[in-house]
């Protein structure tokens, strides 16, 4: 992205929208790193990915989208749901376990839901949301209505054949799907180009789709690509494929020693770090100062803050409801 | 009433259930321009168009990963697996996302999915491609399992299947396709899910059996009359989830002795299943061990001696049956 068409963006969304971006991505952060802190002391169970580092594309690709319109993404979910606006009292309260969560606590970290919000699930299995996304643009074909698919999957999908029948038949049947690919470099240990013969837009490509790859560290970068692509599957021009190179701070899950990768590589990323960045554009742009970043910071800490006393005071599930939602009648 | 062949009871019921609801449309390999693997579709293309006959690439688990999505945004799609073989590609779509989304979100989000599929072996296609798998979808809480064995049972069935709020593993019988019967043609015609038909009373022995199965009971059933004097009442299942054991129990306490007839393998299968629930409820009124036909423990084999010794008989229920009888 140019500086000019960096400043012409920021000119557009303006401050305000500017600082909603950066709350969000700050929101995130804090989120998460309190969550690895509750996991360490266990209030926190199962399995626990978290999304730190690449805040900016949950942030940038989710602010591109219209209420009716659907998000499907991966097991590394909680930015997805923050970025959407799903309450971070009942997000939390997933996370808990708790009756209060937004599934109840039946769903835990990597299955968190909100219908009413287009929210339509974290998925745990590598890659089968893919075509599920493909299906709900058949269903917004055939209901004459011009909602769009976010499907968020990481860079490990691709391995998986439903990626690659999921691309296909998207294409085939011009389903609105907007494929957004988290390119954290990483499946758990395996580094992506050891895990695909090609580069991954190339993947889409060779399907016949529109294909990006931007800086996913940029949140500017990821919300004009997105745009683009969200306008392009509205129209009913098909499927869209964005990659997103991002880097995630912290290990696979709360259970990865992370012999894998070096220190410095994580400090680097580091470097790039997309808070910092927006941070800096907007003082630089005059849209922003120290006091009004403390402010972002203080409101964000106490949101967290006020969904960790949320989540400990909400109830267990009761027993009695554990047959609940089995068949609906 | 009209007789017709359980394949065209099936392609009425799929036509009427696409007029009445928009929502419903069709999806799976060869199902359009080639008119259906087993010739089920045929027509539909040219009366419903492409929007809602829908030819797929092969690709099993993305069709019906699609089928799901389509259904989560308001569509009640019916998905075609060419045959229940093939359905192992699709497996991780119909058990972690078709039969738990409902549940992991809560009750948020339900799968109003119809997914069928043809099964079962005696046709000489060997090991891959002569599965019966019944038993194993109805292993996961949060499908449910539909098995006809008439062409009643299947307009029926599967229209009711429509009605359905959940996803069905709708599992049709290849060698019942050609089979004929009284069909009624009232639209509103349903069969019930969870209800067991008596296909035939009986007084000593109750043998149960579901999709093909039902045949050999009763063929054996008539054998039992005629040669060895024996009444034996035959229950056809019809739906194994969800699953109506209280015909079953009602039948045993009356006969006190039960049979069990399956196309699968007898070890870790449904019949199994039956088995228990059997002793678990009517053990003080059991005579004899409840006794399971089922398909011996190898792969089908292509020959066809060596297949048909492997699979369930007449002979072999009736022989069941009077190993109960001896003292
Ligand atoms: C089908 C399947 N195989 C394996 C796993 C175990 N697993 C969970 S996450 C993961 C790595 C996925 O990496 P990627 O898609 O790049 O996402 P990231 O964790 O980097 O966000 C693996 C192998 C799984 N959940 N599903
Ligand atoms: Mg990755």
């Amino acid at each position: 992205m140019t500086t000019e068409v960096q400043s012409a963006l920021m000119r557009e969304l303006g401050a305000e929208r500017l600082g909603m971006f950066l709350y969000q991505m700050v929101l995130i952060r804090h989120f998460e790193e309190k969550c690895g802190e509750l996991y360490t002391k266990g209030k926190i169970r199962g399995f626990l990915h978290l999304y730190t580092g690449q805040e900016a594309c949950a942030v940038g690709s989710i602010n591109c989208l219209e209420d009716r319109d659907k998000i499907l993404t991966h097991y590394r979910d909680h930015g997805h749901a923050l970025a959407r606006g799903l309450d971070p009292n009942r997000v939390m309260a997933e996370l808990y376990g708790k009756a209060t969560g937004v599934a109840g606590g039946r769903g835990g970290s990597m299955h968190l839901y909100d219908v009413e919000k287009g929210f339509l699930g974290g998925y745990a299995i590598v890659a089968a949301h893919l075509p599920l996304a493909v299906g709900l643009g058949v269903a917004a074909q055939m209901k004459r209505e011009d909602f769009v698919t976010l499907c968020i999957f990481g860079d490990g999908s691709v391995g998986e054949g439903e990626f690659h029948e999921a691309l296909n038949m998207a294409v085939l049947w011009n389903t609105p799907t907007i494929f957004f690919c988290e390119n954290n470099l990483y499946g758990m240990g395996v580094p992506f180009k050891a895990s695909l013969s090609t580069e991954i837009p190339k993947l889409a490509a060779a399907y016949n789709m529109p294909a990006v790859s931007v800086d996913g560290m940029d949140v500017l970068e990821v919300y004009a690509a997105t745009r683009e692509a969200v306008a392009h599957a509205r129209a009913g021009k098909g499927p869209y494929f964005i990659e997103a190179m991002t880097y995630r701070y912290r290990g696979h899950s709360m259970a990865d020693p992370e012999l894998y990768r070096l220190k410095e590589e994580i400090e680097e990323a580091k470097q790039r770090d997309c808070i910092e960045r927006l941070k800096r554009q907007m003082m630089e742009a005059g849209m922003l100062d120290e006091q009004g970043f403390a402010e972002i910071d203080a409101r964000a800490t106490a949101v967290v803050d006020e969904a960790v006393e949320f989540s400990e005071r909400s109830p267990q599930p009761a027993l009695d409801t554990l047959f609940d939602h089995l068949y609906k009648e | 009433m009209a007789i017709m062949r359980m394949r065209d009871a099936l392609r009425e019921a799929l036509r009427e259930e696409m007029l009445r609801d928009e929502r419903i449309f069709l999806m799976g390999e060869d199902i359009g321009l080639y008119g259906g693997s087993y010739a089920v579709t045929k027509g539909l293309l040219e009366e419903f168009g492409e929007e809602r006959v829908r030819d797929t690439p092969i690709a099993e688990s993305a069709i019906v990963g699609i089928g799901i999505g389509a259904a989560m945004g308001g569509m009640h799609p019916m998905v075609e697996i060419m045959t229940i073989n093939f359905s192992f590609l699709a497996l991780d779509q119909i058990v972690n996302n078709a039969a738990k989304l409902l549940h992991m979100s809560n009750g948020q989000i339900n799968v109003p999915l119809v997914i069928r599929m043809a099964s079962g072996g005696g046709s000489q296609l060997a090991a891959t491609h002569s599965h019966s798998l019944e038993g194993l979808y109805a292993h996961f809480p949060g499908l449910k399992v539909v098995c006809p064995s008439t062409p009643a049972d299947a307009k029926g069935l599967l229209k009711r299947a429509f009605r359905d709020q959940n996803t069905v593993i709708f599992i049709e019988h290849t060698a019942n396709y050609g089979l004929r019967g009284e069909v009624p043609d009232d639209p509103d015609f349903l069969v019930e899910f969870g209800v067991a038909n008596v296909v035939r009373e009986g007084t000593d022995v109750t043998i149960v059996g579901y999709s093909g199965s039902v045949h050999q009971a009763t063929r054996a059933a008539e054998l039992l009359e005629q040669q060895e004097e024996i009444s034996a009442e035959v229950i056809d299942l019809r739906t194994l989830r969800p699953l109506d054991m209280d015909t079953v129990i009602r039948s045993v306490k009356k006969t006190n002795r039960a049979v069990i007839v399956e196309d699968a393998w007898k070890f870790g299968g449904f019949g199994g299943e039956l088995a228990a629930q059997i002793m678990e409820r009517a053990f003080d009124w059991l005579d004899a061990p409840v006794a399971r036909v089922a398909c011996k423990d190898v792969p089908l084999p292509y020959n066809r001696n060596l297949e048909f010794h492997a699979l369930p008989s007449e002979e072999d229920v009736v022989e069941a049956v009077l190993g109960m009888f001896k003292e």
